[in-house]
C-alpha cells in the first residue's frame, strides 16, 4: 500500500453546503504518504469541512478528491463509507466514544464494523490487538472501564487507539488536544507520532493552536490554500 | 450481529425509557393475547356447559328456545310434553339414560327445576365433571329442595331453611305463591360455573304436588287446597314434563333417535344435538368478541406509537453517537439498521413480556374469574391466532423502526462529522 501514491491529492475542489455560498475552493493540495501534517486556520475557516471531503463524508460540487490513489467521486455512498472504514482513522475534538460501550469495546468497534480492518490484524484477536495499542498509549489498565469513568485525556487516548486499530493508512485528528492542558497535549501528540511511525501512517492533525506547529513535518494554513474569503 | 449487539447495549444504556417502552408494549400485547385467550376460553367453557348429552328433547318449537330454557334456564317453553312420551323414550332400547326437566316455577328470580335422581347421577359438564354436593343430601321427599351454589350463596340459605316456590318466572316475590306447600332445603350443590348453579332442584313429585289442585292454569279456591300432609307419591301422578336430556347407548344411534323423536306420531316433539345448537348460538353472540378484539388491536397500536415517540425523541440526544459511528465507517445504511434493530428488539421483548403477563395473570386470577363470572379459563398453549398477533407485533416494530431510522439517516448525512455541541 505504501506506493508512490500520495496520501491525499486534491485538484480544483469546490464545495458549498448551499448553492451560491461557497465554503472551500482549493486549487491543489498534496500530502505524501507517511507525512505528519499540521493543518491550521481560525474557527469557521472550513477545517472540518475539508476533513469531511477527505474522508468521503461530504462530496465536492466539482474537482477531484483522491485518497491513497483512489478517486472518491466514482464510489457510491456506501462505497465511500466502506473506504473510510477500511483506510481512515478519525479522532474528534471531544466526545469520541460510544457512551454505552466499555473502553475495549470502543477500541475494537472499527474492526467489528469493517471486515477488512479485521483482516489487517493478521489473525490476532481484536481484543488482543486493542490491548497492545492501548498499552502503547498508556491506557492498558482501563480496558474494561465504562467510558464515563475516564478523564478527558484518557478518553482522547482511547479515541486514538481506536483510530489506529488495524493500521489505517490515514489518521485524521480534528482538534483532539484542544481540551487538554499543555503537558498532556505534547505527550498525546508524541504518542500519536510514535504509533503512526511504526505503521507508516499519514497523519493530518487539525488545530487552531499554532504552538504545536514545530512538532510536525509540515504545516498547511487553510486560509492560504482556500480561495474562498470568509 | 455487530449491529444487534450495539442496539442491545444502546437500549441497555437507556434502562428507564427502554423498560417503560417494553412495559407498555407488553401491556398491549398482554391485552391482545389475553382477549384472544379469554375468547377461546369462553367458547370452550360455553360449549362445555353441558357434556355427554346426545339429544335435548322438548315440545316442537324453536331449537334455540329449547336450548336456552333447558341448558341456560333462559326463557320458557311454550308447551310441555306428556310423561308417557318421556317414559317411552326412557325405556327405548337405544337409550342409555335420560334426565327429565319440569320447568316453569321460580323462587326469587331463580328457576325451580323438577327432575329425578338421574340428574345427580348422569348430568355431566366440562367433558366429564359431575354434580357434587357441597352440603346435605339428595332430595328424597316430595317437599325436599336442593340449591345450586349461586342460589345458596345469594340467598344465604342453608339446609333446613324453608323455600316458597312462586308460580311462573318472576323476580322477587311473585303474585302467585305456592305458600301452602313450602319446601325445605336438604342440600346444596358444589359450584359448577355453569347455569346449574343458578337453579333450585325439586323432585318431579314435588313439582306435581304444588300444582296438584290447579286446573286450567288457575290456582285452587281458598280452602280447597289439598293439605301438604296428605300428599304422597302414591296419590300423585306425574302427568307432564317440559323437556328431557338423553344419552344414546352408542353415538351411531343418536341421529336415528333424533329422527325417531322428531317424527314421533303421538305428540309433536323436537330434539336437538347440544353441540350443534351451542355452536350456532355462539356464532350469533360472537360479535361481542370481535368488538373486543378490535379494541385490543387499537391498544396495541397505541403501545407501538409510544415506542415510536420514545425512540424518535431520543434521536436528538444521540446525534453525536451517530456521527461517531459514521466517522468510523458505519454508513447511513448501517445506522438505519441499528435503529430498526432497536425497535425489533423492543417489540420482541414487549411481545415476550406480554405473553408472560398473560400466563402469570391467568394463573393468578383463574379461580377468581371462575368464582365471580362463571367463566372457566383453561391455561392452554397459545393459539395459532396469538402467534399471528405476536409475529405482527414484531413486524410492526420493524416497520415503525424505519421512521426514526430515516430521521437518523437524514441527520447523519446533514451533520457529517460536525455536531455542534
Amino acid at each position: 500500500m505504501m506506493s508512490s501514491n500520495p496520501a491525499v491529492q486534491l485538484n480544483g475542489v469546490n464545495f458549498a453546503y448551499r448553492p451560491g455560498r461557497p465554503v472551500l475552493d482549493i486549487a491543489e493540495l498534496r500530502i505524501a504518504a507517511g507525512e505528519r501534517i499540521f493543518l491550521f486556520g481560525p474557527s469557521g475557516s472550513g477545517k472540518t469541512t475539508l476533513l469531511g471531503l477527505l474522508t468521503g463524508i461530504l462530496k465536492p460540487q466539482s474537482g477531484v478528491v483522491s485518497i491513497l490513489g483512489q478517486d472518491l467521486a466514482p464510489l457510491s455512498n456506501a462505497g465511500r463509507d466502506r473506504f473510510r472504514g477500511v483506510h481512515i482513522g478519525y479522532i474528534f475534538q471531544l466526545f469520541n466514544l460510544i457512551p454505552y460501550l466499555s473502553v475495549v469495546e470502543n477500541i475494537v468497534l472499527p474492526c467489528r464494523l469493517t471486515p477488512e480492518r479485521m483482516q489487517r490484524l493478521r489473525g490476532a484477536a481484536p481484543e488482543q490487538a486493542a490491548k497492545e495499542v492501548a498499552g502503547r498509549l498508556g491506557i492498558g489498565e482501563l480496558l474494561h472501564e465504562p467510558v464515563a469513568n475516564l478523564s478527558v485525556g484518557q478518553q482522547q487516548r482511547v479515541a486514538a487507539a481506536r483510530s489506529l486499530m488495524g493500521t489505517p493508512e490515514l489518521v485524521v485528528a480534528d482538534e483532539p488536544t484542544s481540551s487538554l492542558d499543555f503537558d498532556h497535549r505534547e505527550r498525546f501528540i508524541e504518542l500519536l507520532f510514535e504509533n503512526c511511525a511504526t505503521a507508516g501512517t499519514t497523519l493530518i492533525f487539525v488545530s487552531h493552536d499554532r504552538t504545536l506547529l514545530p512538532m510536525f513535518d509540515r504545516a498547511i494554513s487553510l486560509p492560504e490554500i482556500n480561495r474562498v474569503r470568509t | 450481529m455487530v449491529l444487534l449487539s450495539l442496539a442491545y447495549q444502546s437500549l441497555k444504556n437507556r434502562k428507564l425509557t427502554t423498560g417503560l417502552t417494553i412495559f407498555s408494549i407488553g401491556l398491549s400485547v398482554a391485552l391482545l393475547i389475553g382477549v384472544e385467550q379469554v375468547r377461546l376460553g369462553a367458547r370452550e367453557s360455553f360449549s362445555n356447559t353441558i357434556s355427554q348429552t346426545d339429544l335435548i328433547t322438548g315440545a316442537r318449537g324453536g331449537a334455540l328456545q329449547l336450548l336456552l330454557y333447558s341448558v341456560f334456564r333462559i326463557g320458557s317453553a311454550t308447551n310441555n310434553i306428556s310423561y308417557d312420551t318421556y317414559v317411552h323414550f326412557q325405556k327405548h332400547p337405544a337409550v342409555a339414560w335420560t334426565i327429565p326437566y319440569s320447568l316453569g316455577d321460580s323462587h326469587r328470580g331463580f328457576r325451580v327445576v323438577g327432575t329425578t335422581n338421574d340428574f345427580y347421577e348422569h348430568y355431566r359438564f366440562r367433558r366429564d365433571r359431575r354434580i357434587e354436593f357441597a352440603q346435605g343430601r339428595l332430595p328424597n321427599g316430595i317437599f325436599d329442595v336442593v340449591l345450586g351454589s349461586d342460589v345458596a350463596a345469594t340467598l344465604q340459605y342453608k339446609p333446613g331453611d324453608p323455600v316458597t316456590v312462586t308460580h311462573g318466572i318472576s323476580q322477587g316475590r311473585g303474585l302467585l305463591n305456592h305458600d301452602d306447600k313450602p319446601f325445605r332445603v336438604v342440600g346444596v350443590l358444589a359450584r359448577t360455573a355453569t347455569p346449574v348453579d343458578r337453579s333450585l332442584y325439586v323432585t318431579l313429585f314435588g313439582m306435581e304436588a304444588i300444582h296438584a289442585d290447579w286446573a286450567d292454569g288457575a290456582p285452587p279456591m281458598l280452602g280447597e287446597e289439598t293439605p301438604a300432609a296428605k300428599m304422597t307419591e302414591q296419590n300423585l301422578k306425574v302427568k307432564q314434563i317440559t323437556s328431557f336430556l338423553l344419552r344414546a347407548k352408542s353415538r351411531i344411534d343418536t341421529l336415528r333417535l333424533q329422527r325417531e323423536i322428531n317424527t314421533f306420531a303421538d305428540e309433536p316433539l323436537m330434539s336437538i344435538i347440544p353441540g350443534v345448537a351451542l355452536a350456532e348460538l355462539w356464532r350469533t353472540i360472537g360479535y361481542a368478541e370481535d368488538a373486543l378484539a378490535v379494541v385490543s388491536v387499537f391498544v396495541l397500536i397505541v403501545g407501538l406509537l409510544g415506542m415510536l415517540v420514545s425512540l424518535y425523541t431520543s434521536l436528538n440526544e444521540r446525534r453525536r453517537e451517530m456521527a461517531i459511528l459514521r466517522a468510523i465507517g458505519a454508513g447511513p445504511r448501517k445506522i438505519v439498521l441499528l435503529l430498526v434493530a432497536e425497535t425489533v428488539l423492543l417489540s420482541a421483548a414487549g411481545a415476550a413480556l406480554g405473553v408472560g403477563m398473560v400466563y402469570g395473570l391467568s394463573a393468578a386470577f383463574q379461580p377468581l374469574v371462575e368464582r365471580h363470572f362463571g367463566l372457566y379459563l383453561p391455561i392452554q398453549p397459545l393459539s395459532v391466532g396469538s402467534f399471528v398477533y405476536l409475529a405482527a407485533v414484531v413486524v410492526a416494530g420493524l416497520l415503525i423502526g424505519f421512521v426514526p431510522a430515516v430521521k437518523a439517516y437524514r441527520n447523519a448525512l446533514a451533520d457529517g462529522l460536525s455536531v455542534r455541541l
